[in-house]
Protein backbone atom coordinates (compact mmCIF):
# COMPACT_ATOMS: atom_id res chain seq x y z
CA UNK A 1 0.00 0.00 0.00
CA UNK A 2 2.56 2.19 1.07
CA UNK A 3 4.92 1.35 -1.98
CA UNK A 4 1.72 1.65 -4.11
CA UNK A 5 1.02 5.60 -2.71
CA UNK A 6 5.04 6.06 -3.23
CA UNK A 7 4.85 4.98 -7.15
CA UNK A 8 1.19 7.00 -7.58
CA UNK A 9 2.95 9.83 -5.97
CA UNK A 10 5.92 9.96 -8.15
CA UNK A 11 3.27 9.80 -11.09
CA UNK A 12 1.58 12.75 -9.99
CA UNK A 13 4.87 14.89 -8.96
CA UNK A 14 5.51 14.25 -13.02
CA UNK A 15 2.33 15.70 -13.99
CA UNK A 16 2.53 18.38 -11.63
CA UNK A 17 6.39 18.98 -13.15
CA UNK A 18 4.61 19.61 -15.90
CA UNK A 19 2.42 21.97 -14.90
CA UNK A 20 5.11 23.90 -12.84
CA UNK A 21 7.10 24.59 -16.25
CA UNK A 22 4.09 26.11 -17.92
CA UNK A 23 3.11 28.19 -14.69
CA UNK A 24 6.84 29.17 -14.08
CA UNK A 25 6.94 30.69 -17.73
CA UNK A 26 4.11 32.02 -18.18
CA UNK A 27 4.23 33.99 -14.96
CA UNK A 28 7.76 34.93 -15.72
CA UNK A 29 6.42 36.16 -19.00
CA UNK A 30 3.72 38.32 -17.76
CA UNK A 31 4.90 41.17 -17.43
CA UNK A 32 5.80 41.23 -21.38
CA UNK A 33 2.20 39.78 -22.43
CA UNK A 34 0.42 42.48 -19.95
CA UNK A 35 2.79 45.33 -21.59
CA UNK A 36 2.84 44.40 -25.17
CA UNK A 37 -0.73 42.45 -25.38
CA UNK A 38 -1.08 40.92 -28.91
CA UNK A 39 1.42 42.83 -30.13
CA UNK A 40 3.92 40.75 -28.40
CA UNK A 41 2.94 37.59 -31.34
CA UNK A 42 2.99 40.46 -34.10
CA UNK A 43 5.49 42.79 -33.60
CA UNK A 44 8.95 42.28 -35.42
CA UNK A 45 11.03 44.36 -33.36
CA UNK A 46 13.49 43.89 -30.28
CA UNK A 47 14.85 46.56 -29.26
CA UNK A 48 16.41 46.50 -25.72
CA UNK A 49 17.34 50.20 -25.68
CA UNK A 50 13.91 51.48 -26.60
CA UNK A 51 12.29 48.29 -24.23
CA UNK A 52 10.21 47.16 -27.25
CA UNK A 53 10.20 43.17 -27.67
CA UNK A 54 8.24 41.28 -29.99
CA UNK A 55 7.82 37.98 -31.07
CA UNK A 56 8.12 37.55 -35.01
CA UNK A 57 11.58 37.50 -35.53
CA UNK A 58 12.27 34.42 -33.45
CA UNK A 59 9.57 32.61 -33.91
CA UNK A 60 9.67 33.41 -37.85
CA UNK A 61 13.60 31.43 -37.35
CA UNK A 62 12.83 28.98 -35.42
CA UNK A 63 10.34 27.70 -37.92
CA UNK A 64 11.88 28.07 -40.92
CA UNK A 65 15.49 26.58 -39.66
CA UNK A 66 13.54 23.75 -38.42
CA UNK A 67 11.69 23.21 -41.67
CA UNK A 68 14.67 23.41 -43.42
CA UNK A 69 16.28 21.46 -41.33
CA UNK A 70 13.38 18.51 -41.82
CA UNK A 71 13.94 19.48 -45.92
CA UNK A 72 16.97 18.23 -45.50
CA UNK A 73 17.13 15.10 -42.91
CA UNK A 74 13.68 13.02 -43.95
CA UNK A 75 15.16 12.10 -47.48
CA UNK A 76 18.35 10.79 -45.83
CA UNK A 77 16.71 9.42 -42.53
CA UNK A 78 14.59 7.65 -45.11
CA UNK A 79 17.53 6.03 -47.35
CA UNK A 80 19.29 5.13 -43.85
CA UNK A 81 16.12 3.71 -42.23
CA UNK A 82 15.40 1.86 -45.66
CA UNK A 83 18.80 0.77 -46.40
CA UNK A 84 19.07 -0.48 -42.64
CA UNK A 85 15.82 -2.92 -42.95
CA UNK A 86 15.96 -3.89 -46.08
CA UNK A 87 18.91 -3.70 -47.80
CA UNK A 88 22.05 -3.89 -45.51
CA UNK A 89 23.64 -7.38 -45.46
CA UNK A 90 23.01 -9.05 -41.91
CA UNK A 91 26.44 -8.28 -40.54
CA UNK A 92 26.20 -4.69 -40.94
CA UNK A 93 22.81 -4.05 -40.06
CA UNK A 94 23.97 -4.01 -35.82
CA UNK A 95 26.99 -1.40 -36.36
CA UNK A 96 25.32 0.75 -39.00
CA UNK A 97 22.34 0.92 -36.15
CA UNK A 98 24.33 2.14 -33.28
CA UNK A 99 26.90 4.03 -34.92
CA UNK A 100 23.64 6.39 -36.28
CA UNK A 101 22.30 5.96 -32.89
CA UNK A 102 25.75 7.20 -31.60
CA UNK A 103 25.25 10.55 -33.92
CA UNK A 104 22.12 11.21 -32.15
CA UNK A 105 24.33 10.70 -28.54
CA UNK A 106 26.36 13.54 -29.39
CA UNK A 107 26.23 16.66 -27.14
CA UNK A 108 24.46 19.37 -28.81
CA UNK A 109 27.07 21.44 -28.01
CA UNK A 110 29.62 19.56 -30.06
CA UNK A 111 27.60 19.77 -32.93
CA UNK A 112 27.42 23.81 -32.39
CA UNK A 113 31.27 24.26 -31.76
CA UNK A 114 31.97 22.08 -35.32
CA UNK A 115 29.66 23.85 -37.25
CA UNK A 116 31.01 26.85 -35.91
CA UNK A 117 34.42 25.80 -36.84
CA UNK A 118 34.53 23.58 -39.68
CA UNK A 119 31.22 24.26 -41.67
CA UNK A 120 31.19 27.90 -41.38
CA UNK A 121 34.40 28.29 -42.85
CA UNK A 122 32.92 25.97 -46.23
CA UNK A 123 29.97 27.66 -46.25
CA UNK A 124 31.58 30.97 -46.62
CA UNK A 125 34.29 30.30 -48.89
CA UNK A 126 32.71 27.91 -51.17
CA UNK A 127 28.93 27.24 -50.82
CA UNK A 128 27.04 30.24 -50.54
CA UNK A 129 29.63 32.18 -53.16
CA UNK A 130 28.98 29.81 -55.20
CA UNK A 131 24.97 29.39 -55.12
CA UNK A 132 24.98 33.25 -54.68
CA UNK A 133 26.56 33.40 -58.21
CA UNK A 134 24.47 30.82 -59.51
CA UNK A 135 21.02 31.71 -58.25
CA UNK A 136 21.28 35.01 -56.70
CA UNK A 137 20.17 36.85 -59.81
CA UNK A 138 17.31 33.52 -61.07
CA UNK A 139 14.07 35.45 -61.39
CA UNK A 140 11.44 34.63 -58.51
CA UNK A 141 13.41 32.68 -56.37
CA UNK A 142 16.35 34.89 -56.77
CA UNK A 143 16.25 36.75 -53.36
CA UNK A 144 16.12 33.12 -51.53
CA UNK A 145 19.83 33.24 -52.11
CA UNK A 146 21.47 37.22 -51.87
CA UNK A 147 23.03 38.60 -49.72
CA UNK A 148 26.95 38.62 -48.60
CA UNK A 149 28.50 34.67 -47.61
CA UNK A 150 28.74 35.26 -43.78
CA UNK A 151 29.00 31.80 -43.34
CA UNK A 152 26.63 31.75 -40.47
CA UNK A 153 22.76 32.40 -40.58
CA UNK A 154 19.35 30.28 -41.25
CA UNK A 155 20.91 27.82 -43.71
CA UNK A 156 23.81 26.63 -42.05
CA UNK A 157 22.15 26.48 -38.93
CA UNK A 158 19.40 23.78 -40.31
CA UNK A 159 22.11 22.10 -41.72
CA UNK A 160 23.44 21.81 -38.47
CA UNK A 161 20.06 20.71 -37.07
CA UNK A 162 19.52 18.15 -39.87
CA UNK A 163 22.03 16.67 -39.29
CA UNK A 164 21.02 16.29 -35.73
CA UNK A 165 17.77 15.15 -36.12
CA UNK A 166 18.51 12.77 -38.90
CA UNK A 167 19.23 9.97 -35.82
CA UNK A 168 16.50 10.16 -33.91
CA UNK A 169 13.79 9.79 -37.56
CA UNK A 170 15.63 7.36 -39.18
CA UNK A 171 15.60 5.38 -35.77
CA UNK A 172 12.02 5.56 -35.64
CA UNK A 173 11.73 4.58 -38.72
CA UNK A 174 13.67 1.65 -38.92
CA UNK A 175 11.91 0.56 -35.60
CA UNK A 176 8.18 1.49 -37.35
CA UNK A 177 9.41 -0.84 -40.58
CA UNK A 178 10.32 -3.24 -38.91
CA UNK A 179 6.92 -4.30 -37.58
CA UNK A 180 5.53 -4.85 -41.02
CA UNK A 181 4.79 -8.59 -41.21
CA UNK A 182 7.40 -10.44 -43.32
CA UNK A 183 4.28 -12.29 -44.50
CA UNK A 184 3.03 -9.28 -46.74
CA UNK A 185 6.11 -8.58 -47.92
CA UNK A 186 6.99 -12.09 -48.94
CA UNK A 187 3.98 -11.94 -50.60
CA UNK A 188 4.77 -9.04 -52.60
CA UNK A 189 8.02 -10.44 -53.17
CA UNK A 190 6.48 -13.71 -54.59
CA UNK A 191 4.67 -11.64 -57.30
CA UNK A 192 8.10 -10.57 -58.40
CA UNK A 193 8.50 -7.03 -57.01
CA UNK A 194 11.26 -5.56 -56.52
CA UNK A 195 13.12 -4.12 -52.91
CA UNK A 196 11.92 -0.82 -53.97
CA UNK A 197 7.84 -1.85 -55.02
CA UNK A 198 7.85 -3.51 -51.97
CA UNK A 199 8.72 -0.45 -50.05
CA UNK A 200 6.64 1.63 -52.05
CA UNK A 201 3.79 -0.55 -52.42
CA UNK A 202 3.59 -2.64 -48.68
CA UNK A 203 5.62 -0.75 -46.34
CA UNK A 204 5.34 2.97 -46.78
CA UNK A 205 1.32 2.59 -46.63
CA UNK A 206 1.31 0.18 -43.78
CA UNK A 207 3.63 2.61 -41.76
CA UNK A 208 2.59 6.12 -42.89
CA UNK A 209 1.13 6.77 -39.64
CA UNK A 210 4.11 6.17 -37.50
CA UNK A 211 6.58 7.28 -40.17
CA UNK A 212 4.47 10.88 -39.94
CA UNK A 213 4.72 10.77 -35.94
CA UNK A 214 8.74 10.01 -36.18
CA UNK A 215 9.36 13.28 -38.87
CA UNK A 216 7.26 15.26 -35.83
CA UNK A 217 9.16 13.70 -33.14
CA UNK A 218 12.30 15.21 -35.29
CA UNK A 219 10.58 18.73 -35.93
CA UNK A 220 9.48 18.48 -32.14
CA UNK A 221 13.51 17.70 -31.60
CA UNK A 222 14.68 20.96 -33.62
CA UNK A 223 12.10 22.99 -32.45
CA UNK A 224 14.04 23.65 -29.34
CA UNK A 225 17.54 22.90 -29.87
CA UNK A 226 20.11 25.43 -28.29
CA UNK A 227 23.45 25.20 -28.24
CA UNK A 228 24.31 24.02 -31.92
CA UNK A 229 21.68 26.61 -33.41
CA UNK A 230 23.11 29.58 -30.73
CA UNK A 231 27.03 29.25 -32.23
CA UNK A 232 25.78 29.36 -36.29
CA UNK A 233 22.82 31.44 -36.53
CA UNK A 234 24.06 34.79 -36.67
CA UNK A 235 22.77 36.36 -34.16
CA UNK A 236 20.34 38.96 -35.95
CA UNK A 237 17.39 40.40 -34.83
CA UNK A 238 15.67 41.13 -37.99
CA UNK A 239 14.03 39.16 -40.90
CA UNK A 240 16.28 38.60 -43.83
CA UNK A 241 14.71 37.07 -46.92
CA UNK A 242 17.67 35.31 -47.87
CA UNK A 243 18.33 32.01 -46.62
CA UNK A 244 21.86 32.53 -46.24
CA UNK A 245 20.74 35.88 -43.95
CA UNK A 246 21.80 35.90 -40.37
CA UNK A 247 18.76 35.29 -38.07
CA UNK A 248 17.79 34.06 -34.46
CA UNK A 249 15.67 31.45 -32.94
CA UNK A 250 13.62 31.58 -30.02
CA UNK A 251 15.88 28.88 -28.12
CA UNK A 252 18.96 30.60 -29.29
CA UNK A 253 17.73 34.49 -28.21
CA UNK A 254 17.26 33.34 -24.67
CA UNK A 255 20.48 31.59 -24.87
CA UNK A 256 22.35 34.74 -26.03
CA UNK A 257 20.25 37.18 -23.89
CA UNK A 258 19.50 36.03 -20.52
CA UNK A 259 22.21 36.45 -19.10
CA UNK A 260 22.78 40.29 -19.65
CA UNK A 261 19.45 41.08 -18.88
CA UNK A 262 18.85 42.11 -15.14
CA UNK A 263 16.33 40.47 -12.88
CA UNK A 264 12.96 42.05 -13.19
CA UNK A 265 13.72 43.73 -16.60
CA UNK A 266 10.67 43.50 -19.48
CA UNK A 267 13.55 41.91 -21.14
CA UNK A 268 14.09 39.21 -19.07
CA UNK A 269 9.83 39.13 -18.74
CA UNK A 270 10.00 38.90 -22.79
CA UNK A 271 12.02 36.57 -23.00
CA UNK A 272 10.25 34.19 -21.00
CA UNK A 273 7.44 35.41 -22.89
CA UNK A 274 9.16 33.62 -25.41
CA UNK A 275 10.10 30.90 -23.54
CA UNK A 276 6.58 30.02 -23.22
CA UNK A 277 5.43 30.26 -26.39
CA UNK A 278 8.33 28.03 -27.18
CA UNK A 279 7.06 25.12 -24.93
CA UNK A 280 3.48 25.61 -26.35
CA UNK A 281 4.36 24.96 -30.08
CA UNK A 282 7.18 22.28 -28.88
CA UNK A 283 4.26 20.67 -27.06
CA UNK A 284 1.62 20.90 -29.66
CA UNK A 285 4.56 19.60 -32.04
CA UNK A 286 5.31 16.32 -29.82
CA UNK A 287 1.82 15.90 -28.52
CA UNK A 288 0.88 15.52 -32.47
CA UNK A 289 3.88 12.94 -32.82
CA UNK A 290 2.79 10.71 -29.60
CA UNK A 291 -0.46 10.52 -31.01
CA UNK A 292 0.72 9.90 -34.91
CA UNK A 293 2.89 6.90 -33.40
CA UNK A 294 0.34 5.42 -30.99
CA UNK A 295 -2.31 5.47 -33.70
CA UNK A 296 -0.08 3.91 -35.91
CA UNK A 297 1.72 1.24 -33.76
CA UNK A 298 -2.06 0.04 -32.98
CA UNK A 299 -3.73 -0.96 -36.14
CA UNK B 1 1.95 -5.43 -62.92
CA UNK B 2 1.58 -2.29 -65.00
CA UNK B 3 2.51 -4.37 -67.74
CA UNK B 4 -0.22 -6.26 -68.07
CA UNK B 5 -2.50 -3.92 -69.75
CA UNK B 6 0.45 -3.01 -72.39
CA UNK B 7 0.83 -6.57 -73.32
CA UNK B 8 -2.55 -7.53 -74.11
CA UNK B 9 -2.58 -4.66 -76.55
CA UNK B 10 0.14 -5.78 -78.77
CA UNK B 11 0.48 -8.54 -80.92
CA UNK B 12 2.85 -11.68 -81.43
CA UNK B 13 4.73 -13.49 -78.33
CA UNK B 14 8.02 -12.04 -79.96
CA UNK B 15 7.21 -8.90 -79.04
CA UNK B 16 5.40 -9.34 -76.18
CA UNK B 17 8.93 -10.88 -74.82
CA UNK B 18 10.39 -7.87 -75.70
CA UNK B 19 8.13 -5.42 -73.77
CA UNK B 20 8.29 -7.49 -70.70
CA UNK B 21 11.90 -7.33 -70.95
CA UNK B 22 12.06 -3.83 -71.32
CA UNK B 23 9.46 -3.52 -68.44
CA UNK B 24 11.90 -5.34 -66.35
CA UNK B 25 15.12 -3.98 -67.02
CA UNK B 26 13.22 -0.52 -66.12
CA UNK B 27 11.69 -1.66 -62.77
CA UNK B 28 15.51 -3.33 -61.89
CA UNK B 29 16.92 -0.16 -62.87
CA UNK B 30 14.74 2.05 -60.43
CA UNK B 31 15.08 -0.32 -58.01
CA UNK B 32 18.68 -0.63 -58.38
CA UNK B 33 19.16 3.91 -58.87
CA UNK B 34 16.84 3.59 -55.37
CA UNK B 35 19.08 0.94 -53.48
CA UNK B 36 22.31 3.45 -54.76
CA UNK B 37 20.67 6.46 -53.39
CA UNK B 38 19.96 4.53 -49.51
CA UNK B 39 23.07 3.76 -49.38
CA UNK B 40 24.97 6.80 -50.24
CA UNK B 41 21.98 8.36 -47.76
CA UNK B 42 23.32 6.03 -44.87
CA UNK B 43 27.00 6.88 -46.14
CA UNK B 44 26.42 10.84 -45.90
CA UNK B 45 24.84 9.84 -41.98
CA UNK B 46 28.03 7.64 -40.84
CA UNK B 47 30.33 10.35 -42.66
CA UNK B 48 28.79 12.94 -40.83
CA UNK B 49 29.48 10.79 -37.42
CA UNK B 50 33.56 10.19 -38.48
CA UNK B 51 34.02 13.92 -39.70
CA UNK B 52 32.75 15.19 -36.43
CA UNK B 53 34.76 12.20 -34.29
CA UNK B 54 38.07 13.07 -36.57
CA UNK B 55 37.99 16.56 -36.08
CA UNK B 56 37.33 16.31 -32.21
CA UNK B 57 40.37 13.99 -32.01
CA UNK B 58 42.35 15.77 -34.57
CA UNK B 59 41.96 18.90 -32.76
CA UNK B 60 41.46 17.72 -29.40
CA UNK B 61 44.85 15.60 -29.16
CA UNK B 62 47.03 18.50 -29.73
CA UNK B 63 45.88 19.62 -26.68
CA UNK B 64 45.69 17.08 -24.23
CA UNK B 65 48.15 16.88 -21.75
CA UNK B 66 48.27 15.59 -17.70
CA UNK B 67 47.66 19.63 -17.33
CA UNK B 68 44.35 19.71 -18.39
CA UNK B 69 43.35 17.42 -15.91
CA UNK B 70 45.76 19.09 -12.52
CA UNK B 71 45.04 22.18 -13.28
CA UNK B 72 41.76 24.63 -13.37
CA UNK B 73 40.80 27.16 -15.46
CA UNK B 74 42.86 30.25 -15.64
CA UNK B 75 42.96 33.30 -17.23
CA UNK B 76 44.00 33.21 -20.97
CA UNK B 77 47.96 32.86 -21.46
CA UNK B 78 48.62 31.47 -18.86
CA UNK B 79 48.52 27.76 -18.76
CA UNK B 80 45.40 26.54 -17.46
CA UNK B 81 43.73 23.32 -17.18
CA UNK B 82 39.83 21.88 -17.07
CA UNK B 83 40.46 20.20 -13.22
CA UNK B 84 37.13 22.65 -11.87
CA UNK B 85 35.09 21.54 -14.86
CA UNK B 86 35.43 18.04 -15.39
CA UNK B 87 35.09 17.87 -11.51
CA UNK B 88 31.95 20.02 -11.72
CA UNK B 89 30.17 17.91 -14.72
CA UNK B 90 30.85 14.95 -12.07
CA UNK B 91 29.29 16.44 -9.13
CA UNK B 92 26.51 17.69 -10.91
CA UNK B 93 25.72 14.64 -13.04
CA UNK B 94 25.97 12.67 -10.04
CA UNK B 95 24.08 14.63 -7.83
CA UNK B 96 21.58 14.86 -11.35
CA UNK B 97 21.71 11.31 -11.60
CA UNK B 98 20.92 10.62 -8.03
CA UNK B 99 18.02 12.67 -7.56
CA UNK B 100 16.68 11.44 -10.65
CA UNK B 101 16.60 7.85 -11.07
CA UNK B 102 14.65 7.04 -8.43
CA UNK B 103 11.51 9.41 -8.94
CA UNK B 104 12.00 7.78 -12.45
CA UNK B 105 12.32 4.69 -10.80
CA UNK B 106 8.85 4.71 -9.11
CA UNK B 107 7.23 6.14 -11.97
CA UNK B 108 7.96 3.42 -14.31
CA UNK B 109 6.68 1.64 -11.55
CA UNK B 110 3.81 3.08 -11.39
CA UNK B 111 2.84 2.78 -15.06
CA UNK B 112 3.82 -0.77 -15.29
CA UNK B 113 1.97 -2.16 -12.26
CA UNK B 114 -0.71 0.16 -10.57
CA UNK B 115 -2.21 2.16 -13.60
CA UNK B 116 -3.65 -0.59 -15.80
CA UNK B 117 -6.55 0.86 -17.60
CA UNK B 118 -6.72 4.15 -15.49
CA UNK B 119 -6.95 8.01 -16.81
CA UNK B 120 -4.06 9.27 -14.31
CA UNK B 121 -1.84 6.71 -15.90
CA UNK B 122 -1.89 7.35 -19.81
CA UNK B 123 -1.78 11.44 -18.70
CA UNK B 124 1.32 10.75 -16.72
CA UNK B 125 2.59 8.31 -19.63
CA UNK B 126 1.76 10.88 -21.91
CA UNK B 127 3.27 14.08 -19.99
CA UNK B 128 6.55 11.79 -19.56
CA UNK B 129 7.22 11.34 -23.06
CA UNK B 130 6.65 14.87 -23.88
CA UNK B 131 9.24 15.69 -21.25
CA UNK B 132 11.54 13.60 -23.00
CA UNK B 133 11.73 15.77 -26.12
CA UNK B 134 11.37 18.97 -24.66
CA UNK B 135 13.57 21.45 -25.06
CA UNK B 136 16.08 21.40 -22.64
CA UNK B 137 16.67 25.29 -22.43
CA UNK B 138 13.21 25.46 -21.09
CA UNK B 139 13.89 23.44 -17.74
CA UNK B 140 16.84 26.18 -17.27
CA UNK B 141 14.29 28.71 -17.42
CA UNK B 142 12.21 26.36 -15.40
CA UNK B 143 14.93 25.82 -12.32
CA UNK B 144 16.01 29.44 -12.43
CA UNK B 145 12.71 30.76 -11.33
CA UNK B 146 12.50 28.06 -9.02
CA UNK B 147 15.79 27.95 -7.60
CA UNK B 148 18.15 30.47 -8.70
CA UNK B 149 15.64 33.79 -8.38
CA UNK B 150 14.31 32.65 -4.53
CA UNK B 151 17.67 31.69 -3.21
CA UNK B 152 19.61 34.57 -4.60
CA UNK B 153 21.87 33.50 -6.97
CA UNK B 154 23.08 30.41 -9.26
CA UNK B 155 24.21 27.15 -7.58
CA UNK B 156 25.52 23.46 -8.09
CA UNK B 157 22.34 22.57 -6.63
CA UNK B 158 19.92 24.22 -9.45
CA UNK B 159 22.08 22.85 -12.00
CA UNK B 160 21.72 19.81 -10.74
CA UNK B 161 18.43 19.54 -9.89
CA UNK B 162 17.43 21.26 -13.76
CA UNK B 163 19.76 17.73 -14.98
CA UNK B 164 17.54 15.56 -13.07
CA UNK B 165 14.63 16.67 -14.44
CA UNK B 166 16.09 15.43 -17.95
CA UNK B 167 17.07 12.36 -16.36
CA UNK B 168 13.54 11.05 -14.87
CA UNK B 169 11.76 10.65 -18.29
CA UNK B 170 14.53 8.51 -19.41
CA UNK B 171 14.24 6.37 -16.66
CA UNK B 172 10.71 6.24 -16.57
CA UNK B 173 10.56 4.99 -20.33
CA UNK B 174 12.80 1.71 -19.93
CA UNK B 175 11.99 1.15 -16.46
CA UNK B 176 8.91 0.91 -17.62
CA UNK B 177 9.43 -1.39 -20.90
CA UNK B 178 11.77 -3.51 -19.30
CA UNK B 179 8.90 -4.25 -16.21
CA UNK B 180 6.50 -4.83 -18.74
CA UNK B 181 8.59 -7.76 -20.22
CA UNK B 182 8.80 -9.61 -17.02
CA UNK B 183 6.79 -12.92 -17.13
CA UNK B 184 3.64 -13.47 -15.43
CA UNK B 185 4.43 -16.48 -14.45
CA UNK B 186 7.15 -14.78 -11.87
CA UNK B 187 4.82 -12.49 -10.47
CA UNK B 188 2.54 -15.13 -9.63
CA UNK B 189 5.01 -17.26 -8.23
CA UNK B 190 5.58 -14.21 -5.54
CA UNK B 191 1.97 -13.90 -5.31
CA UNK B 192 1.51 -17.68 -4.52
CA UNK B 193 4.41 -17.80 -2.03
CA UNK B 194 2.24 -15.24 -0.10
CA UNK B 195 4.35 -12.02 -0.90
CA UNK B 196 2.62 -8.85 -1.17
CA UNK B 197 2.45 -6.76 -4.36
CA UNK B 198 5.51 -4.42 -3.69
CA UNK B 199 7.85 -7.47 -2.64
CA UNK B 200 6.91 -9.24 -5.71
CA UNK B 201 7.87 -6.17 -7.45
CA UNK B 202 11.27 -4.93 -5.67
CA UNK B 203 12.92 -8.67 -5.20
CA UNK B 204 11.53 -10.52 -8.21
CA UNK B 205 10.67 -7.83 -11.11
CA UNK B 206 13.62 -5.18 -9.98
CA UNK B 207 16.04 -8.14 -9.74
CA UNK B 208 14.89 -9.67 -13.18
CA UNK B 209 14.86 -5.68 -15.49
CA UNK B 210 18.62 -4.82 -13.44
CA UNK B 211 20.59 -4.80 -16.37
CA UNK B 212 17.31 -2.98 -18.62
CA UNK B 213 16.84 -0.73 -16.22
CA UNK B 214 20.87 0.20 -15.52
CA UNK B 215 20.84 0.83 -19.53
CA UNK B 216 18.25 3.54 -18.81
CA UNK B 217 20.22 4.85 -16.16
CA UNK B 218 23.74 5.00 -18.22
CA UNK B 219 21.76 6.45 -21.20
CA UNK B 220 20.56 9.29 -18.89
CA UNK B 221 24.42 9.70 -17.47
CA UNK B 222 25.59 9.85 -21.26
CA UNK B 223 22.53 12.38 -22.43
CA UNK B 224 22.93 14.82 -19.06
CA UNK B 225 26.30 14.93 -19.14
CA UNK B 226 26.42 16.97 -22.26
CA UNK B 227 24.25 18.95 -21.90
CA UNK B 228 24.28 22.97 -21.50
CA UNK B 229 21.06 25.13 -22.56
CA UNK B 230 20.10 23.70 -18.84
CA UNK B 231 22.99 24.54 -16.85
CA UNK B 232 23.49 28.22 -18.31
CA UNK B 233 20.76 29.87 -16.14
CA UNK B 234 21.10 27.41 -13.08
CA UNK B 235 24.69 26.56 -12.48
CA UNK B 236 26.01 29.65 -14.64
CA UNK B 237 29.73 28.11 -14.62
CA UNK B 238 32.54 29.50 -12.59
CA UNK B 239 36.09 29.87 -13.93
CA UNK B 240 37.20 29.28 -10.53
CA UNK B 241 38.03 26.31 -8.16
CA UNK B 242 34.78 25.92 -6.56
CA UNK B 243 33.53 22.47 -5.34
CA UNK B 244 30.83 24.57 -2.84
CA UNK B 245 27.39 23.37 -4.03
CA UNK B 246 25.40 26.75 -3.15
CA UNK B 247 27.78 28.34 -5.52
CA UNK B 248 27.98 29.13 -9.46
CA UNK B 249 29.46 25.84 -10.90
CA UNK B 250 31.83 24.99 -13.59
CA UNK B 251 31.22 22.13 -16.14
CA UNK B 252 32.48 20.53 -18.94
CA UNK B 253 29.89 22.08 -21.54
CA UNK B 254 29.41 25.56 -20.06
CA UNK B 255 33.38 25.57 -20.19
CA UNK B 256 33.60 24.84 -24.06
CA UNK B 257 30.46 27.62 -24.78
CA UNK B 258 32.09 29.98 -22.86
CA UNK B 259 36.18 29.16 -24.32
CA UNK B 260 35.00 28.43 -28.01
CA UNK B 261 33.40 31.58 -28.38
CA UNK B 262 36.69 33.28 -27.51
CA UNK B 263 39.29 35.27 -29.19
CA UNK B 264 42.41 33.37 -27.27
CA UNK B 265 43.97 30.93 -29.19
CA UNK B 266 44.89 29.02 -25.91
CA UNK B 267 40.94 28.49 -24.67
CA UNK B 268 39.42 27.46 -27.96
CA UNK B 269 41.90 24.88 -27.77
CA UNK B 270 40.71 23.84 -24.64
CA UNK B 271 37.58 24.17 -25.56
CA UNK B 272 38.72 21.58 -28.05
CA UNK B 273 40.16 19.43 -25.37
CA UNK B 274 36.98 19.24 -23.29
CA UNK B 275 35.17 18.74 -26.29
CA UNK B 276 36.85 15.73 -27.26
CA UNK B 277 36.79 14.60 -23.32
CA UNK B 278 33.01 15.14 -22.86
CA UNK B 279 31.97 13.39 -26.53
CA UNK B 280 34.15 10.37 -25.99
CA UNK B 281 32.75 10.03 -22.41
CA UNK B 282 29.49 9.79 -23.64
CA UNK B 283 29.75 7.71 -26.81
CA UNK B 284 31.50 4.94 -23.99
CA UNK B 285 28.49 5.05 -21.87
CA UNK B 286 26.37 4.51 -25.01
CA UNK B 287 28.20 1.33 -25.99
CA UNK B 288 28.46 0.25 -22.67
CA UNK B 289 24.72 0.46 -22.01
CA UNK B 290 24.11 -1.69 -25.01
CA UNK B 291 26.80 -4.08 -24.67
CA UNK B 292 24.76 -4.33 -21.09
CA UNK B 293 21.59 -4.86 -22.49
CA UNK B 294 22.52 -6.94 -25.23
CA UNK B 295 23.15 -10.81 -23.28
CA UNK B 296 19.14 -10.39 -21.96
CA UNK B 297 17.57 -8.92 -24.79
Amino acid sequence: MIFQALATGAGILVLVLLGAIIVSLLIGGLPAFRQFGVGFLTSADWDPVKQVFGSVVPIYGTIVTSILALVMAVPIAFGIAFWLTELAPNWLQRPVGIAVELLAAVPSIIYGMWGFFVIVPVMADYVQPFVIDLLGDAPWIGFLFQGPPFGTGIFTAALILGVMIIPFIAATMRDVFQTVPPVFKESAYGLGCTTWEVMRAIVIPYTRISVMGGIMLGLGRALGETMAVTFVIGNTNRISGSIFGPGNTIASLIALEFPESEVGSLKLASLMALGFLLFVISFIVLAISRMLLRTGART
Amino acid sequence: MTGASQTMQSSGPARDGKIADRLARKRRFQDHVVQGLCLFATAIGLAFLVLILATLLYLGMKGLSLGVFTTVTKPPGSNGGLLNAILGSLIQTGLGTAIGTPIGLLVGTYLAEYSAGSKLGDAVRFVSDVLLSAPSILIGLFVYTLLVTPFGGFSGWAGSVALAVIVIPIVVRTTEDMLRLIPVAMREAAVALGAPKWKSIVFICYRAARDGIATGVLLAIARIAGETAPLLFTSLGNLNWSVDLGKPMASLPVTIYQYAGSPFDDWVQLAWVAALLITFGVLALNVLARIVLRPRS
